[in-house]
């Protein structure tokens, strides 16, 4: 699911929200049967979970915030050592979602000697490794260049379409890019400048198997001008906002 | 390894010639000027001083090396562990941090005296001394580096449900480094300053004279020459320091991968 809207209008602080790393000073929030500033509390915390597949969320910022002093192996490792994991345990854990991005290769390199888009990947790998059933992205991609991006887009597809069949895992992620919102999601929603609310909900009717020409084909233009439409109506392109 | 050589060699030569090319015109210009002795002693009678009172003068060195390391060892346990208290709260902040700066900015020549008071004469005071004209720089370096942790990766702790003691071991102790090291650096300068100073007022006890007796044993007795072998050797000490903590800290931020 995509969230779309012009800066400002609430999309990050809903993923703070969700996620539980802010509380809402005003109304209730239930995600995945839970409020999540309890959630957050018990999610993974110590005794209860310890160790134990299942933090319900996963965050992933738009740019990969690694640790610099640890190799990627350790960094994709970490969420499962603050949860508790022995060290030999999380590692042996993190390999696996570092495959799925195809970094398996460069388990002992350092943050430092990657590209932006192999940080990124690893970033991905990281929340994955808890295997979440909520995965909550913000401009995961908006720093890497159109290319990277793009095959990044595709590769988390793929990631998506597996761990959805499997795991039930569900991708929520903001980016202010139509086509990737368009490439990405089965349904997007589009907030109206602040105060922010949901002006469209649009399911977005491509097949499930998508290719990078796609971006090119027809079906796919008009999902995203439908998508352009709603956000000129709403605001986004207003002078102020741009 | 020839490379290396041939680096260590361009580095090290400029200073080098520098300090022969001073140490020529000194020479030439307190001969040719005729400049009396016990004002401006000649780059050699330095030497010949030093060398001749390198018995008083290693003596001396040991102990005032003593006193300001012992005192930036204070320093380093008791600024780290003020620094991490400090980083806890702001309200915890706000109610000490004023009281750390105090001491920065107390005069150290005026309260010497007071610390001979309490602590006796000798190494006690000295390295108190010395304490308390380094510690400041480690408190408020180790502050700032664990205030400046990426509020991102914070978020992403917490997230996980990360205890504190996890959250200090692996997030802002490693982040908190660079700057720590900056302290590290300033405060090994400072301690041996903080020594000599300790040592003017509560200098004398058992064991042999430090740098600052040394300093102004010379100057009662007009000996210039071994006044400035004295200075120098001082300064030799604070850049030994210097240069030993530098490299410990050097080799660490290598490991974190810390950008310099």
């Amino acid at each position: 699911m995509a969230l779309l809207g012009p800066s400002g209008c609430g999309k990050s602080t809903l993923l703070r929200l969700i996620s539980g790393l802010d509380t809402p000073t005003r109304g209730e929030l239930t995600v995945l049967g839970h409020n999540p500033a309890m959630r957050s509390r018990a999610n993974g915390g110590g005794e209860q979970s310890g160790g134990s597949p299942g933090t319900e969320v996963a965050f992933v910022f738009q740019d990969a915030h690694l640790l610099p002093w640890r190799s990627v192996l350790d960094n994709v490792a970490l969420p499962l050592e603050l949860r508790g994991a022995g060290s030999r345990e999380a590692r042996e854990r993190a390999r696996g979602p570092l495959g799925d991005v195809e970094l398996d290769d460069a388990l002992d390199r350092f943050p430092d000697q990657l590209s932006g888009g192999m940080r990124m990947r690893v970033s991905i790998a990281r929340a994955l490794v808890t295997e979440p059933r909520l995965l909550l992205l913000d401009e995961p991609f908006a720093a890497l260049d159109e290319l990277t991006r793009q095959r990044l887009d595709e590769r988390l597809r793929a990631l998506w379409a597996q761990r959805a069949a499997t795991k039930g895992m569900t991708i929520l992620f903001v980016t202010h890019s139509l086509s990737e919102a368009v490439f990405l999601a089965q349904r997007a929603l589009v907030m109206s400048k602040r105060p922010g609310h949901v002006v469209l909900d649009h399911p977005i009717s491509l097949p499930a198997e998508r290719g990078g020409e796609m971006r090119t084909s027809l079906p796919f233009v008009e999902n995203t001008r439908i998508l352009y439409r709603a956000l000129e109506a709403h605001g986004a392109l207003d002078e102020k906002s741009v | 390894m020839a490379r290396s050589t041939k680096k260590a060699f361009e580095s090290v030569l400029p200073p080098v010639l520098t300090l022969i090319a001073v140490a020529a015109v000194w020479e030439m210009g307190v001969r040719l000027l005729g400049i009396p002795a016990f004002l401006v002693p000649r780059p050699t009678a330095v030497l010949v001083a030093g060398w001749n009172e390198r018995v008083l003068l290693a003596g001396a060195l040991l102990t005032t090396a003593e006193g300001a390391i012992a005192g930036y060892l204070l320093s380093l346990i008791f600024g780290t562990v003020a620094g991490l208290f400090l980083s806890l709260s702001r309200t915890l902040e706000r109610a000490l941090y004023p009281y750390a700066l105090f001491l920065q900015t107390v005069p150290i020549v005026a309260v010497a005296p007071l610390l001979v008071l309490w602590f006796g004469p000798g190494l006690r005071a000295v390295s108190v001394s010395a304490f308390i004209v380094s510690v400041f720089p480690i408190i408020a370096n180790t502050l700032a580096g664990l205030r400046g942790v990426d509020a991102r990766l914070t978020d992403l702790f917490r997230l996980y449900g990360a205890n504190t003691a996890d959250t200090l071991v692996k997030l802002g102790l490693p982040s908190a480094v660079p700057s720590m090291a900056t302290g590290w650096r300033v405060a090994s300068g400072l301690a041996v300053i903080g020594a000599l100073v300790g040592e003017f007022v509560a200098g004398f006890s058992e064991g042999s004279a430090g740098l600052g007796i040394t300093v102004l044993a010379a100057y009662r007795q007009l000996r210039t020459d071994l006044l400035f072998a004295t200075v120098i050797l001082a300064s030799l000490l604070g850049l030994s320091l210097f240069a030993v903590v530098s490299l410990a800290s050097d080799r660490l931020l290598r490991r974190l991968r810390a950008r310099i």
